[in-house]
């Protein structure tokens, strides 16, 4: 029988009523899976998306049958014009960095676990954490709307470059109401997730059950507290700048917009306006979200990796020092995207030192997984299989990040697929690869069934191999010097680059195909998969001391009292080789 | 969110566990739950940040060379010593809520008096704003006019939309208030007033920004 505190849990009443369980629901782990689903979502639609631009790109003048039902302007008689291209690329980025990669590992799977991991009943502020999730919500639904609006969605990138984006329907089609949709959707969003962070950081400072100091909570729920803490720096930042951007392009302005500016043949009416901040503005909030991305996927795959090897880390905690020390160094790196931009020179060589730093603790993190490994009997599973895949794309799109950080080279790769292949290897596909870990671990605790392992390991193989063929020939091209942002590549001495792109094409087809196993087992484990045991991988942290899926108030209205650092694996327990943190026993070594 | 019928009284410290396994508990005492302190400060930093963000696009578009000084009105200064005020009487009403452990009703209508100038104060300083900007409007210095009536709207626009979030956390103690058996947390009086002394904090900072760069 594990030891409960005394203190009685004050939780919000039982919920009542389909809306409240299921829609405006206050609990945290209905909002964690609301989040994921919304990821879900955006990332069919930023991959449908993806689709469309890989196959203009090599086949730029064929037909795609009804998308001209979608879009007459941007794909007249079904064939993708330059501009929609550009269109499609502005909304595959803002759909896959936003919406995706902040939503699933952090919003998604933190609010789900972090107050369960920390032996919690709930999120600090609960109607708050409802509240960010459906601002989250609200600003999808306006990103998407840009797609219908006669505008259509902006041609200036996920970045929304300045003045460009700031001057109208002058400087392109998307760029009035489109523009307008896009600043406002970000502005909407920067307020969910600084919510959203407000509510992480607050629940883990204060709703720690008895015994769970700081140092015992799982590298995950590190990994989420560190991204809330950037998250609320960064997205405090991006808001402000959202709102300038709108301000410029709507009531006349010159924030951003410099003065004598001809763009479409007209001289624009603004003065004095500087480009550049919009840039030092954005890449601010930018490089941080990167490891918004990027450190809960860590964190996740810590988390899997330990209880799969059945052995501690090498050092948990040196790992966590460096979380923070990638978390402190982010703040001072964001240049990095901007050597080209016209900065001072001297500003590159400041920005490339600690660019080059942060190299330093995620080498160690890196280092220490593969060091613990060693030796390990290490469990293989769809969870383990994407935790080590984690490892493999972060080490081959992080290898890259040498290249870059560096101005001298960066000058030459900067406009090139060299880039491209480089952020979707080391924070998209990475990061993805560590959301579907974790939905595989933690599938069984949140639905109370198992997920089909064949089903898991052919998407791993499908998905491993493909990413590798999408990703790995964007750095060959890039280094011929195969620009990128292009809709079409017909120039002669790009021409001999098309069978590389065709490949990469058919490729991305195969692999996105591949991910429909993914969500038929999702579907599938659902309704039809295992019953689920409370404990099914024989894991040490809080969650998998609870029934699957969890009762609504988490620990039956008691808050568990934790005794163990949150890894006890390799050890005599009364279970077996590892003892749970919330079991008074002993820790004999084995 | 859980609300307690004030005075909580602290849940009685939790018996150790037993240390016979000799594993070593770092437990820390007791905390009320749900009952985040952190919340607030944690909001008053991203404020900060946000200004912070303002502010060094302020000094990066000053760069630019087109900075043509603003004369502010003076109305500024008397809205200054309103939100001051606003501060002061808030501080009664906070303590007059503290000092009434069983809740008399004398001392709540006396943290009701208090509450009730504050938020007439608090009214009357986005009201003031309102009116600079309407002085301003007649000086001929809108929003687009330049680089430094721009920052001086936006500045001022996006605090007071702050100061309206005070205003509304003051409403919702009021009305918490005023039925006769009060279910309001202390932790949520002392948030506010944090909430509302940093506004007046935000505002000097603001104002020295304003007089001496714009």
């Amino acid at each position: 029988m594990q030891e409960h505190s005394a203190q009685e849990a004050h939780v919000h009443a039982p919920p009542e009523g389909f809306l409240r369980k299921h829609v405006f629901s206050l609990d945290h782990k209905v909002i964690g899976k609301q989040y994921y689903g919304l990821g879900l979502t955006a990332v069919i639609i930023g991959m449908v998306l993806s689709w469309l631009m890989r196959f203009h790109l090599v086949w730029p003048t064929a037909r795609i049958p009804g998308l001209e039902l979608f879009s007459k302007a941007g794909a007249p008689g079904g064939v993708i014009t330059p501009e929609y291209y550009l269109s499609l690329m502005t909304m595959h980025g803002t759909l896959m960095v936003f919406f995706v990669l902040t939503n699933a590992p952090f919003a998604g799977f933190g609010n789900y676990f972090l107050p369960i991991q920390i032996g919690a009943e709930d999120m600090a502020f609960p109607r708050f954490n409802m509240m960010s999730f459906w601002t989250t919500f609200v600003a999808f639904v306006i990103l998407i709307a840009a797609f219908f609006i006669p505008d259509g969605p902006p041609i200036s990138g996920w970045t929304a470059y300045a003045p460009l984006s700031a001057v109208g329907n002058d400087a392109g089609p998307g760029l009035g109401w489109g523009q307008n949709l896009w600043g406002i959707s970000i502005a909407v969003f920067c307020i969910g997730q600084l919510l959203g962070s407000l509510n992480f950081i607050a629940t883990t400072l204060d709703l720690r059950t008895k015994g769970m100091t700081l140092m015992r909570m799982p590298a995950s729920t590190w990994a989420w507290f560190i991204t809330s803490c950037i998250g609320l720096m960064a997205f405090a930042v991006l808001l402000p700048a959202c709102l300038l951007l709108i301000l410029d392009k709507n009531a006349g302005t010159s924030f951003f917009i410099p003065a004598g500016l001809v763009v479409g043949d007209k001289l624009q009416p603004h003065a004095g306006g500087s480009p550049l901040l919009w840039q030092h503005m954005f890449w601010f909030f930018g490089h941080p979200e990167v490891y918004i991305a990027i450190l809960p996927a860590m964190g996740i795959v810590s988390h899997v990796l330990v209880a799969s090897m059945r052995k501690p880390m090498l050092s948990a905690k040196v790992i966590l020092y460096s979380m923070m020390s990638i978390g402190f160094l982010s703040w001072l790196v964001w240049g990095h995207h901007m050597f080209v931009s016209g900065m001072n020179p001297f500003s590159s060589l400041l920005f490339s030192f600690p660019t080059l730093t942060i190299t330093i603790p995620a080498t160690i993190i890196t280092l220490i997984w593969l060091g613990s490994l060693y030796g390990a009997n290490i469990q293989i599973n769809s969870a383990s299989l994407f935790a080590l895949g984690f490892i493999s794309m972060f080490v081959s799109g992080g290898i890259s990040g040498f290249f870059l950080a560096q101005p001298s080279i960066d000058i030459y790769l900067h406009a090139t697929y060299f880039v491209v292949g480089h952020f979707h290897m080391v924070m998209g596909v990475a990061a993805i690869f560590g959301i579907f870990s974790g939905t595989y671990f933690w599938f069984p605790k949140m639905s109370g069934r198992m997920m089909n392992e064949t089903l898991g390991k052919l998407h791993f193989w499908f998905t491993f191999v493909g990413t590798y063929c999408i990703f790995m020939p964007f750095h060959y091209l890039g280094l011929v010097g195969n620009v990128r942002r292009y809709s079409s590549f017909v120039d002669d001495f790009m021409a001999p680059l098309l069978p590389v792109h065709k490949f990469i094409t058919i490729a991305a087809f195969i692999t996105g195909g591949a991910q429909i196993i993914f969500l038929f087992n999702l579907v599938y484990s659902r309704f039809r998969g295992e019953q689920a045991p409370a404990n099914p991988w024989n894991a040490t942290s809080l969650e998998w001391s609870m029934p699957s899926p969890p009762p609504w108030d988490n620990f039956g209205g008691k808050h568990p009292v934790v005794y163990h650092d949150p890894y006890q694996y390799g050890v005599k327990g009364s279970k077996g080789d590892y003892v749970m943190q919330d079991s008074p026993e002993a820790i004999v070594e084995e | 969110m859980a609300t307690t019928t004030f005075p909580s009284v602290p849940p009685a410290a939790p018996p150790l566990p037993p240390q016979d396994s000799g594993t070593k508990i770092v437990g820390k005492k007791p905390r009320p739950t749900s009952h985040s302190q952190s919340g607030v400060w944690v909001g008053i930093f991203a404020i900060t940040m946000s200004f912070a963000a303002f502010t060094s696009a302020l000094y990066v578009r000053q760069g630019s060379g087109d900075w043509i000084h603003v004369i502010v009105p003076r109305l500024i200064y008397m809205n200054t010593g309103v939100l001051l005020l606003s501060s002061i009487t808030l501080e009664m009403a906070r303590r007059a809520f503290l000092r009434a452990p069983e809740l008399e009703r004398g001392a709540i209508r006396n943290s009701l008096l208090w509450l009730g100038i504050t938020l007439a104060f608090g009214l009357a300083f986005v009201v003031g704003q309102y009116l600079v900007w309407r002085q301003l409007a007649a000086q001929g210095l809108y929003l687009a006019t330049n680089s430094n009536s721009s920052f001086l709207y936006v500045l001022t626009g996006v605090h007071a939309l702050h100061v309206l979030g005070g205003i509304t956390g003051l409403s919702r103690l009021i009305v918490r208030m005023i039925p006769k058996h009060v279910t309001l947390r202390r932790s949520s009086v002392t948030n506010t007033v944090i909430y509302w002394h940093f506004m007046g904090v935000l505002w000097l900072y603001l104002l020295l920004v304003i007089t001496v760069r714009l």
